[in-house]
């Protein structure tokens, strides 16, 4: 018996080492694909609520996870709005107002726009091989595609989800589905990701409906409209004073 | 003596000028009282209940909070200064905790102030001992405005979420173990109480706080790094919006008491005009013209006499009975984010009745005055001959 459990457990380690080092391959390939030095892109979001959906256009140029820079386009309403993240802090310049306030706090919870989506949630936009371990649970078929089942636990003390469930297409390394947790595992927020499509070289899901599990409602739908990488981004865009030209 | 009795003779000779002269005065006498009652009632109350659900006999801040200051928040806890951990352990000193989170009454999102604080103090009179946790569930005070706004009651669960010290979101359901009913909305609008330790350990934050609430005994001492905020500092808004509105209310009442000075002033010229030959008698009697701006001057103060009278005789009963019965506030008036009660039981303290005394008597003699001068300047024999001047 004794010799039985000598042979096994080894195996059994190595099985599980081998597992892990596999969800970690498997998850550096998914930043590979979704991140970039930097990105411009073209956005619809789809806002659904109790009282009807609304759309709402804007287009962003963001460099790494530090900098973006957004200008809504449309409804009317909002046409002019512009948000400037620089590192940790976040600014919005209403052209209503025509002033310039630093998002802070409470307001960092608040939802952009009434979507599911909140001010804190686009600003943290790290490569999900520096935030989490993976861990590979299973394969299984999402939508006709074949994915491998990721859990993720935060290795880091700062990351904003202690962990997360990832259904990584197994072919393309695109998450097809995200499900975001609490500490005390109460799902908070879970993310379907679809229409993947090959933009220079890299597999992107060009639609990812949010939707935050407190809250009521069908969720947000955001749907890019044109993406692309390693563009040239002028660096003036990433100061306030952009913000009101 | 002679003045008082001619003036009362004069007074009484008049009729309707007098009852009209006297009525309205006495009405702009009985609501300076009241209006003045009312707000200095309000004082008192907003003071007090400020003082008893609120800032307690002072309060000790982290060195970054600042409660204006939404930014600050984050920032601002620390561990109990090591100096003052004995006054906490005597119950002197009641430690609060802040923290922001959003909360999801019926599937909406709402921001809100967590608030953590001993189930066991008595310094402030929010029901804390409702805080003991058991059978597992976290319980959570909220106040009326709180319940009103997310439309919940005792016993209700409500979801909670917030960022650890990490920025790392949990999440937990609480349970609204009890509503609580004060005027002070700085600790009811927007904001959740949970157990001080709980709060605590949600927060990864053992042993820490945001400010400590002085209670009766605390005598801040030593440098500990948290400064302390006493009722003069904590109550200063306070003072400022009973100020502004103890001027607002002037213009008011003061409109009121000019319309009663300008009927005496009339009256006044009036009595001059028509009673020259009385006027001219006098003097060729022999009384020096200054004696009978006086005899005029006096007939002005006596209507502010009388009126004080009559305000006290209808007045007092209708002033008392208000004290008794509370002026009630229109619904709404406590979302304003200032301490007001329901109804205001108004205060009519010695001071307020003898300044307004004061104020009646003396401006009602200042405008009987001012058309009266005119008589020292009367030759006796046109005044006598009834001759307008």
């Amino acid at each position: 018996m004794k010799k039985i459990i000598i042979i096994i457990l080894p195996i059994i380690f190595l099985l599980g080492g081998l597992s892990a080092q596999d969800a970690d391959a498997i998850l550096k390939k998914v930043d590979e694909n979704l991140s970039s030095e930097n990105r411009v892109f073209e956005s619809e979001m789809i806002i659904h609520g109790r009282r009807g959906s609304r759309t709402i256009t804007s287009k962003t140029y963001s460099v790494g996870d530090k900098r973006s820079f957004t200008e809504y386009l449309s409804p009317p309403r909002e046409a002019g709005t512009k948000m400037l993240k620089l590192e940790d802090q976040l600014w919005i310049y209403s052209p209503a107002t025509d002033r310039t306030i630093q998002i802070s706090g409470h307001l960092l919870r608040q939802s952009v726009m009434g979507s599911d989506l909140s001010y804190e949630d686009m600003m943290d936009d790290r490569k999900l091989t520096e935030i989490y371990s993976a861990r590979l649970t299973g394969e299984e078929v999402l939508d006709g595609r074949k994915t491998y089942a990721l859990e993720l636990d935060a290795r880091v003390e700062d990351a904003a989800y202690h962990r997360r469930k990832v259904w990584v297409d197994t072919e393309r390394y695109v998450p097809l589905r995200e499900e975001l947790y609490a500490k005390s595992g109460q799902l908070l927020k879970r993310t379907t990701l679809s229409k993947v499509e090959k933009i220079q070289g890299r597999w992107f899901p060009t639609v990812i409906v949010f939707k935050d599990m407190l809250k009521q409602g069908d969720g947000t739908e955001f749907r890019m409209t044109s993406i692309q990488f390693d563009q040239e981004i002028p660096e003036y865009l990433f100061t306030k004073a952009a913000l009101k030209q | 003596m002679l003045a008082f009795k001619l003036a009362f003779k004069n007074i009484f000779g008049a009729g309707y000028r007098t009852i009209l002269n006297i009525a309205v005065l006495s009405f702009a006498f009985v609501t300076i009282i009241f209006y003045n009652g009312v707000i200095d009632g309000w004082n008192q109350q907003a003071r007090r209940d400020t003082i008893e659900w609120e800032i307690g006999q002072g309060q000790l801040w982290h060195p970054s909070y600042d409660p204006l200051d939404y930014f600050s928040y984050q920032d601002a806890h620390g561990p109990i200064p090591e100096a003052l951990q004995a006054e906490v352990s005597a119950g002197r000193l009641a430690p609060i905790l802040v923290a922001q989170a959003s909360a999801f009454p019926q599937g909406r999102m709402q921001g809100v102030l967590l608030k953590g604080i001993p189930p066991g103090q008595s310094i402030l009179k929010i029901p804390t001992a409702a805080l003991e946790e058991q059978d597992g569930q976290v319980p959570v005070l909220i106040g009326k405005r709180m319940a009103q706004s997310i439309k919940m009651k005792e016993g209700d669960q409500l979801l909670l979420r917030w960022r650890d010290k990490n920025g790392t979101f949990d999440a937990l359901e609480v349970t609204i173990a009890g509503v609580f009913d004060c005027n002070v909305p700085t600790i009811d609008g927007g904001q959740v109480w949970l157990p001080l330790e709980r709060l605590q350990d949600m927060l990864g934050m053992p042993g820490q706080a945001t400010l400590l609430v002085a209670g009766e005994g605390f005598t801040p001492s030593g440098d500990t790094g948290w400064a302390f905020k006493g009722h003069g500092y904590l109550l200063a808004d306070l003072n400022k919006i009973i100020q502004s509105k103890k001027g607002g209310s002037g213009v008011i009442y003061g409109l009121l008491l000019i319309i009663a000075l300008l009927a005496i002033f009339d009256t006044q010229v009036l009595s001059i005009f028509r009673r020259q030959k009385e006027i001219g008698t006098y003097i060729a009697l022999g009384m020096t013209r200054w004696q009978v701006v006086g005899i005029f001057t006096v007939e002005g103060t006596t209507y502010s006499i009388l009126a004080i009278l009559l305000g006290a005789l209808y007045g007092g009963p209708l002033l008392w009975y208000l004290s008794e019965v509370g002026w009630a506030m229109p619904s709404g008036s406590q979302d304003i984010g200032i301490s007001i009660a329901d109804k205001i039981y108004p205060v009519y303290g010695a001071g307020l009745i003898v300044t307004t005394v004061l104020l009646v008597v003396v401006s009602a003699t200042l405008v009987s005055f001012l058309p009266a001068r005119k008589i020292a300047k009367l030759r006796p024999t046109d005044a006598l001959k009834g001759k307008i001047q």
